[in-house]
């Protein structure tokens, strides 16, 4: 499966936001990095089918299902981490695939508590688990490192490698600190290749 | 908002005795001083007379099936049209004039005048469920209104169910303004329920029996049963929100 962007463009307000995106994301894990405010993210709700584009067009995604870490956590603070799983999952949860992906994670142990009480970083990887988890064709994944130590860091690039193989997934970082391995793709928005 | 002050025993103690001396007080400077204001304990026993006969509970179930009636009517159909409205604006903007002048025009305007429309019967169901509907409608508006919309999107994207996601996000997101708008519009629709039976007089509820006192002076009547309006409103009060507080532990609320 392919994601192909050719030549997309949006702005708010007369003011540009994404000026001719053009990139290919096969499977693997195509990088999307930029400063903060290029347009990141944009991209990403587009793809996503939240926003639309000026001009443009995004294929390889027709009745593809995508799974997504939003900018935010977007979690039901109100329920516990496992209930956050089934909230998503629905039938298709399994206890034992979702307790061994917290565990990757580093969440063992935490699926019971409410989610108000987790923290910033705990947020962070259990949306990442919720969108590893889900039934998907490809993964977007906004800033899913953000708030995180080094360690979860190297955790979370683990599981993704791991668990999204076969399928493209856009990974939008700004800060850029991840070695990329043979297979990975670099975009970036000022020279989209 | 202030903290909320508990009734405390001692309290409402010492205003039954004011009321009892009060009661004494009058019987004792005038020759029918009783009559003008029965004692707490006079009514007390009143009202166990009228609990062993069959005609009490008749008129209580009467009363309260109708003005219930009414909240569960009325509650529906707030719910289903704060839905539509949070949905089209021109529902919404629609529906306010109507709701603002409900809000603002005296209880006892809108009973008269139905009483041209409707029969003594329909009058209690009809009044209580127009006093329900701009608490309950608003509320849940506003509840609606405060739905995170990124989590919708979430929902969106993931192909959450419909069923799914009313039960994960916007019934939590609304059961706190429903809860709150049931407990003001329960002791409304109470209130103006038994105004319109005292209006429109319909046979054998509470609304008759108070007016039944009042014509023949029958004052510990009166309080009892006024007593038996605070107490049937306080338990469906209860029932209800209980009700609601399991719904929102099986949400997770």
């Amino acid at each position: 499966m392919e994601i192909i962007v050719r030549d997309l463009c949006k702005s708010y307000g007369g003011r540009p936001v994404l000026d001719h995106v053009t990139f290919t994301a096969g499977p693997g894990i195509t990088w999307l990095r930029d400063p903060s405010g290029a347009g990141k993210t944009t991209l990403l709700r587009i793809l996503l089918g939240l926003e639309t584009a000026d001009s443009g067009t995004v294929s390889g995604l027709e009745g593809k299902r995508l799974a997504a870490v939003f900018q935010e956590d977007r979690l039901l603070e109100h329920l516990d981490a496992r209930r956050n799983l089934r909230f998503v999952l629905g039938p298709a949860y399994e206890e034992g695939a979702a307790l061994s992906l917290l565990a990757e994670l580093g969440l063992a142990g935490e699926e019971g508590k409410p989610v108000r009480v987790f923290s910033g970083g705990m947020k962070r990887r259990l949306a990442l688990a919720r969108a590893l988890l889900a039934p998907s064709d490809a993964l977007v994944l906004d800033e899913p490192f953000a708030g995180l130590d080094e360690e979860n860091r190297r955790r979370c690039l683990e599981a993704i490698r791991r668990r999204s193989a076969g399928k493209p997934v856009l990974l939008v970082t700004h800060d850029g600190g991840e070695d990329p391995l043979p297979g990975d793709r670099n975009v970036t928005f000022k020279n989209c290749t | 908002m202030g903290p909320k002050t508990a009734l405390r025993p001692w309290a409402v103690a010492f205003w039954l005795l004011v009321w009892q001396g009060a009661s004494m007080a009058l019987a004792a400077l005038y020759p029918h001083g009783h009559l003008l204001l029965a004692s707490p304990l006079s009514a007390l026993v009143r009202l166990g007379q009228l609990a062993v006969t069959e005609v009490f509970w008749r008129s209580v179930a009467r009363s309260a099936l109708h003005i219930f009636g009414g909240f569960l009517l009325s509650c529906a159909a707030a719910m289903a049209l704060a839905a539509l409205a949070a949905r089209f604006r021109a529902v919404r903007e629609l529906l306010a004039p109507l709701v603002a002048a409900v809000k603002a025009v005296p209880v006892v305007s809108f009973i008269i005048l139905a009483l041209v429309w409707l029969d003594a019967e329909s009058l209690p169901l009809f009044i209580s469920a127009l006093m329900v509907f701009p608490p309950v409608y608003l509320n849940v508006l506003a509840g609606i209104d405060s739905t995170d919309p990124k989590l919708l999107e979430m929902a969106r994207v993931f192909r959450v169910p419909f069923r799914r996601t009313l039960k994960g996000i916007w019934l939590p997101q609304m059961l706190p303004y429903f809860r709150a708008a049931v407990s003001l519009a329960l002791g409304l629709c109470w209130k103006a329920g038994v105004a319109a039976e005292v209006i429109g007089l319909p046979a054998g509820t509470v609304g008759e029996r108070l007016y039944t006192a009042k014509v023949y002076f029958q004052t510990p009547d009166l309080f009892a049963w006024t007593a038996v309006i605070l107490a049937v409103s306080a338990l469906l009060e209860r029932l209800f929100l209980a009700g609601m507080d399991r719904l929102a532990g099986k949400v997770g609320v």
